[in-house]
């Protein structure tokens, strides 16, 4: 179908650098996902891959062709808008078959179009009526059939989930996934949250400040973050960050000093890093253990019980550490507590921010979802739509 | 970030192109005229001595400015536009605050009271100079005698106040209008809380509702300066300007000297006078809607 | 609001009043077109038996509907050539602004402010050389250019309303900047674009410099008509109120059906 290249894109907006030289490569059917803090320049950088805006350098190719001077049209793509945009004065049939109709298809056709993608989003019993009578979740599915219509290439998302609430984001989070299967398409979908990203994406692409931070699996993203930004914003709750000192640097890794006195050895790769450097040791809450023995101790602040777990916020000489723990531990509040964890579950972060490598790979860090793996090895041929 | 300005090559021309023919014609408009207006006014020319045009340097203006009747006309605008913008702002503002009361009949009442903004000018005029302020057989006139106050024949005892008066009525329902609208969007939620917090109707008016009509004033002021400044049609039909100059204004004066005494240089001269007037207010104006165009 | 029954009546009976004041000179004008000329100089009174005899009089008056059809041919015509020019300028100026586009709308808007007497002598030679004098055409091109500010300004605060994302998704979908207007931008701002037509339309229909000054009998609209009054005839009341109320009869009715909406062009989005 359709794969993505982006070279060194830069955008220009009067005298503010909003995309800094992006390079990017969207694969053959992959669900590819942007995601970072507001700003970042995500948003942008989908539109200009939609036609919507132009790069002010760089350039753009779909298939191996150059398409910065195709109009947002030609370009086989079609987008869903975070206020899904939907034409406040059609029905949602005529929402959907506006491209057709623009394209001069006959009304017949334009129908079929249409309610095999209505069949699909089962929006069969609305297609007569307007946006404003439709629920939020309606509208959004008629959003997408508008671009299911187009028979696209690539569809894109622009944070199509940030309107809906929380129960209905995660229902259709499903069904966006099982709809990237169904029509095994190339998508691409930019969304602030870290949690639609893991969840859906085959490729993460994790941006801040106009620059792209890191590029990757989710699961590679979780466990060998490529710098401080991405292990504090991949990951719920936070990753806690804890000042360390270097103390002797070997083969088999950094042995840190850690605050309370204890000592841990973290199997990083250490060429660069010298005894008495100062670091800054990463541990999600989740890889936290509570151990009387442990060598980290604080006083627990709040505990926010959510049945299936329970996180401590525990207070440091160095600030507040989150624990995820069981939910059925018995802490008390102000109460003093021991904890530890695996070495082997630490990151260390240098200076600059940057993630001292891990000498172990985590064996799902490589893992592109399953079936999508199946599906590119197989690569079959997908029927082409008549359009 | 969203909202910014799409790519600047192909956007710009595509905007260039789509505003092309609102923008020519806008510079036909302006500088044609303005150009013509400008040189007319440095030459000796009058229509009804055809052939006789030459060069005349500043002597229009010398002509123009030493004449009395200028100054006089242009006193008369400035106090015309300014009793009229007092007028149908402060009245505007009360009447607004009326008209937002809960009272019987309000909505009809309200359409009523704006209706004079769509009276043509001519007729206001003629309707008020004869059926109203008419010495004789005027309707104030009998009100007045109803009182046995004698009659007061406007237009000859205080002709600038009778046109200021037609004027007013015309534009004070605009206002009204403006600020009306400008009501409803007030917060009932802040009135209360200034209620609570123990503010009576003259402090709530003062502190919460007049700040928040401010934009709507400023509109308000800006939209009746331009259609003010260039009053015509109300002193053609009733006074011609006089008696005298009493009801000269410049628009008027250069209608005078322009069609009625055909000099042509010497009304060229009063027009570039007036446009300067009016630029000068008009950089006030435009810093006013500058600041609304922020958002 | 806790206003006694007292208050009620008082604040109603004020704001009554005050309403019949303004309202006056209008209902004044209505009845005495109903009037004889005897009665419509005699004291003032409310009850009278109407007669339609002044309308008679005034559509008895061959040339009153020539007067009508020149005001409906250049309020409308202007309207509609002002909305076919402003409608595109206005929509590069919401949905493609450039750095330039704030000043050029200040600048239109500053073309409104210029005074039409500062230029009457040159458009008035014009006129007269291009053979434009007393023509239905030339006014509509006046008035055209008269509102196009105010037009493109309206219609701009219209459009900013819109969501560009319908615009955006517009584009996607294949619309051209044509389809794009034509398709989405109109249908959509449609209550908008009727208000500022209906704005141009009674600023136009109001219009007395130009009209008074360039049109003297085959194109002369309606304010010129009625300002013939001003001469010896116009002693005859009952007449003069008869041809003015038809003369803004129409407008007053679109004026009252419109207000609100124009409003909110009118004051540029500052009043919500």
């Amino acid at each position: 179908m359709a794969t993505l290249q982006i070279k060194q894109v830069v955008k220009r907006f009067d005298d503010t650098e909003v995309l800094k030289g992006i390079d990017l490569e969207v694969n053959d059917r992959e669900f590819v996902v942007f995601v970072g803090p507001s700003g970042c320049g995500k948003s942008t950088l989908l539109r200009i891959i939609a036609g919507l805006e132009s790069a002010t350098t760089g350039d753009l190719l779909i298939d191996g062709e150059r398409i910065n001077e195709v109009g947002p049209a030609d370009r086989g793509l079609a987008m869903v808008f975070q206020s899904y945009a939907l034409y406040p004065h059609m029905t949602v049939e005529d929402n959907m078959g506006f491209s057709l109709r623009l394209a001069g298809v006959g009304k017949q056709a334009r129908r079929e179009k249409v309610l095999e993608a209505a069949r699909i989003l089962q929006l069969e019993p609305l297609l007569d009526r307007k946006p404003k009578a439709l629920s939020g979740g309606q509208r959004q599915r008629v959003a997408i059939g508008r671009a299911i219509v187009r028979n696209p290439s690539i569809f894109l998302f622009d944070e199509p989930l940030s309107n809906l609430d929380a129960a209905l984001r995660v229902q259709m989070r499903i069904e966006l996934a099982r709809l990237h299967e169904e029509l095994d398409a190339t998508m691409i979908y930019v969304t602030h949250d870290q949690i639609e990203a893991m969840t859906m994406a085959d490729k993460i692409v994790v941006l801040q400040g106009g620059e792209v931070e890191q590029v990757g699996s989710p699961m590679e993203l979780y466990h060998h973050p490529c710098n401080r930004f991405v292990a504090g914003f991949i990951g719920s709750p936070k990753m806690n960050f804890l000042p360390v000192t270097a103390q002797a640097v070997s083969t088999s890794g950094v042995r840190v000093a850690l605050p309370g006195g204890g000592t841990s050895e973290v199997a990083v790769n250490g060429e660069g890093a010298q005894a008495g450097d100062a670091l800054e040791l990463g541990i999600r809450p989740e890889h936290l253990l509570l151990d009387d023995q442990g060598p980290l101790s604080g006083q627990i602040k709040v505990i926010e019980r959510l049945g299936g777990q329970t996180s401590l916020y525990v207070e440091m000489d160095d600030g507040i550490i989150t624990i995820t723990a069981d939910g059925d531990v018995t802490y008390r509040v102000n109460e003093q507590v021991n904890f530890g964890f695996e070495p082997s579950r630490a990151h260390l972060f240098d200076g600059q921010g940057l993630a001292l490598a891990s000498l172990q790979r985590h064996p799902l860090s490589g893992l592109v979802r399953q079936d999508s793996r199946e599906r590119v090895e197989n690569s079959r041929e997908r029927p082409e739509g008549g359009a | 970030m969203r909202t910014r300005t799409s790519g600047r090559t192909v956007g710009g021309l595509r905007s260039l192109s789509l505003q092309a023919p609102a923008v020519t014609l806008l510079l036909i408009w302006m500088l044609i005229p303005l150009g013509m207006t400008l040189w007319f006014s440095f030459q000796r020319y009058n229509l009804l001595m055809p052939g006789m045009e030459q060069f005349a340097g500043l002597e229009n203006y010398r002509y123009l400015l030493s004449d009395p009747a200028l100054w006089r006309a242009m006193g008369n605008t400035l106090v015309l536009v300014g009793s009229v913008l007092a007028i149908s702002v402060i009245g505007g503002t009360l009447l607004a605050v009326l008209y937002q009361q809960d009272f019987f009949g309000r909505g009809v009442a309200r359409v009523l009271a704006i209706s004079p903004f769509f009276i043509m000018p001519t007729v206001s005029a003629l309707v008020w100079q004869n059926m109203m302020m008419h010495p004789v057989n005027g309707v104030l006139a009998w009100f007045l005698g109803l009182f046995g106050l004698p009659a007061i024949d406007w237009f000859s005892s205080f002709p600038l106040l009778s046109i200021i008066i037609i004027v007013a009525w015309q534009w004070l329902p605009f206002a009204l209008l403006i600020l009306l609208t400008a009501m409803q969007s007030l917060d009932e939620d802040q009135v209360e809380a200034a209620r609570m917090d123990g503010a009576g109707p003259v402090a709530v008016f003062f502190f919460i509702t007049l700040p928040h009509l401010k934009r709507a004033i400023s509109v308000v002021i800006m939209i009746q300066m331009i259609f003010l400044l260039t009053i015509f049609a109300e002193i053609y039909v009733t006074t011609s300007g006089g008696p005298g100059l009493a009801t000269t204004n410049l628009a008027y004066l250069i209608y005078i000297r322009a069609l009625l005494e055909f000099d042509v240089g010497g009304a060229s001269a009063g027009g570039v006078i007036a446009i300067i007037l009016a630029n000068i207010v008009a950089i006030f104006l435009i810093r006013m809607v500058a600041k609304n165009l922020e958002d | 609001m806790n206003t006694s029954r007292l208050q009620r009546f008082i604040l109603a009976v004020l704001a009554w009043s005050i309403t019949f004041v303004i309202f006056f000179p209008i209902l004044w004008m209505i009845l005495t077109g109903f009037k004889t000329e005897a009665q419509a100089i005699a004291d003032p009174t409310l009850f009278f038996t109407p007669t339609l005899d002044s309308y008679a009089a005034v559509q008895g008056r061959a040339d009153y509907f020539r007067f009508a059809y020149n005001s409906v041919y250049v309020a409308f015509g202007s309207t509609l050539l002002a909305l076919m020019i402003g409608i595109p300028a206005a929509y590069s100026m919401a949905f493609l602004p450039t750095k330039r586009t704030k000043g050029t709308m200040l600048w239109m808007l500053s073309t409104k402010m210029l005074p039409p007497v500062g230029v009457l002598v040159p458009i008035y030679l014009i006129f007269r050389d291009l053979g434009m004098l007393d023509t239905r055409i030339g006014l509509t091109v006046i008035y055209t250019l008269m509102n196009l500010p105010i037009v493109i300004w309206m219609l701009y605060t219209f459009f900013k309303d819109l969501p560009k994302d319908i615009l955006e998704a517009g584009r996607m979908d294949g619309a051209n900047t044509r389809q794009e207007m034509l398709y989405l931008l109109i249908p959509l701002t449609l209550p908008g674009i009727a208000s500022t037509g209906l704005l141009s339309v009674i600023l136009s229909w109001n219009e007395a410099f130009w009209s008074l000054n360039l049109t003297s009998s085959r194109a002369a609209p309606l304010t010129a008509y009625i300002a013939s009054f001003s001469s010896p005839e116009g002693l005859f009341w009952a007449k003069l109120s008869a041809a003015s109320t038809m003369a803004v009869a129409p407008i007053l009715i679109f004026g009252w059906l419109t207000q609100k909406q124009m409003v909110r062009g009118l004051t540029f989005g500052a009043v919500k």
